[in-house]
């Protein structure tokens, strides 16, 4: 990434002919190193994973993970939903054909925790501003998760908890599919549009995120957030965790700013607990699951998830 | 052979979503494109989407054949469909 970090200030001190030390120059030194790489890498992973999916399928999930037991079940799950992204108008659809082909409900919600919380748009944010460490602990936490969380809900048989309609209604009227195998060719392309619809839809919260992240960097005094989310207060965590669940947002337009706020003294286990709950679940998610599961299932889920991210964030603000 | 206008059936499956909508843009698009006429149905309540068996939308669906999920389409890839 050095070219590009050349490029950045190339362009700030020489072209601009800005001062080195003027927090204006710096902000904006950072800003456009970090959009390039991050569009850079944002392409390169979007278009692998799009090649990826037309391999791995929702029906070839489900059929892999129906009748699996609680456990080996809820990793596989929380493993497959690593590279298979979906968009949040699926989740109903995805619910019910997991829940109707025998997928165990503690496995089917590993799956569709792990799905949007270590999506690859979050991956390219954390490689591209935090480096590879934050990112793979990121990961390793986010599958934790998914996969605990989906066990204990399991384990806690909340089957009379799914909506009468997600048993009954008809799944399928036998509707023939074009049977035609992909090429590889046809899968880049697949792969390539993929890549072109992500970068088109997120390029402007990237854009404003990593602003309002240049902005702290430039401006904000060093330690500024030490004080109050730094690892001394003890309530930082839970207050992060509070935040995050209900808030919709996403990776691409919060990652730039947590980072800068973790630049300015945020303790790292709280950063990356702030930056779970917001994918992890949002208040418009639930609104959506609502419709499938039952009040009382979808608050043991929040709360489980909450108790969850508190002590992982406790965890790391006292190892890190 | 005579063309008839309307006779193929198109149906977009999805919930009303900004991927099914473009679906939808990318349909009427290529059928533009490429001069041809059809019917257009969308069907956005969810326990209709699940009677097609499947999961992942938006869907296209020409002529009771389901020819993708789960992505939008291109409309170049409509077009050869059509």
């Amino acid at each position: 990434m050095g070219v590009l970090e050349d490029f950045g200030a190339w362009v700030v001190y020489t072209l601009l002919g800005m001062v080195k030390g003027d927090p204006l120059a710096e902000a904006l030194d950072f800003f456009i190193y970090d959009t390039l790489k991050i569009f850079l890498l944002l392409f390169a992973i979007t278009l692998i994973v799009g090649v990826i999916r037309t391999y791995i399928t929702p029906e070839k999930i489900r059929d892999f993970l129906a009748h699996r037991k609680y456990g080996t079940g809820n990793v596989l799950a929380a493993l497959l939903g690593i590279p298979t992204p979906f968009c949040t108008c699926s989740v109903i659809p995805l619910f019910i054909g997991f829940i109707r082909a025998g997928v165990p409900l503690g496995i089917t919600f590993s799956f569709l925790i792990s799905s949007p919380v270590i999506n690859e748009v979050a991956i390219v944010m954390l490689l591209g501003l935090v480096g590879w460490q934050i990112t793979a602990l990121y990961i390793g936490i986010g599958f934790v998760i998914a996969v605990v969380v989906g066990y204990v809900l399991g384990r806690l048989h909340l089957e009379d908890q799914i909506e009468e309609f997600v048993l009954t209604s008809d799944v399928n009227k036998g509707v023939s599919r074009d049977g035609k195998e992909l090429t590889f060719k046809e899968r880049v392309g697949i792969g390539f549009e993929e890549s072109k619809r992500i970068v088109g839809e997120v390029w402007l919260y990237i854009l404003i995120g990593i602003g309002i992240g240049a902005l702290i960097h430039g401006y904000a005094p060093e330690d500024f957030f030490l004080k109050y989310a730094g690892p001394d207060n003890p309530f930082a965590v839970p207050v992060a965790v509070l935040i995050g669940i209900p808030l919709y947002s996403n990776a691409a337009g919060t990652i730039p700013i947590v980072q800068a706020l973790m630049a300015k003294g945020m303790a790292t286990g709280t950063a990356l607990v702030l930056m779970m709950s917001i994918t992890a679940l949002s208040f418009p998610q639930m609104l959506i699951l609502r419709k499938v599961v039952k009040t009382k299932l979808l608050a043991i889920l929040v709360a489980i998830l909450a108790v969850s991210f508190i002590v992982i964030g406790y965890l790391f603000n006292m190892v890190l | 052979m005579i063309y008839q206008g309307g006779n193929v059936r198109i149906e977009v499956l999805g919930s009303g979503c900004p991927n099914c909508k473009r679906l939808e843009e990318n349909v009427r698009t290529a059928l533009k494109k490429a001069g041809k006429d059809a019917e257009i149905v969308k069907v956005t309540d969810f326990r209709e989407i699940l009677a097609y068996g499947v999961m992942h939308t938006p869907v296209l669906v020409i002529d009771g054949k389901i020819m993708a999920e789960g992505r939008i389409l291109s409309v170049d890839e409509i077009v050869r469909m059509l």
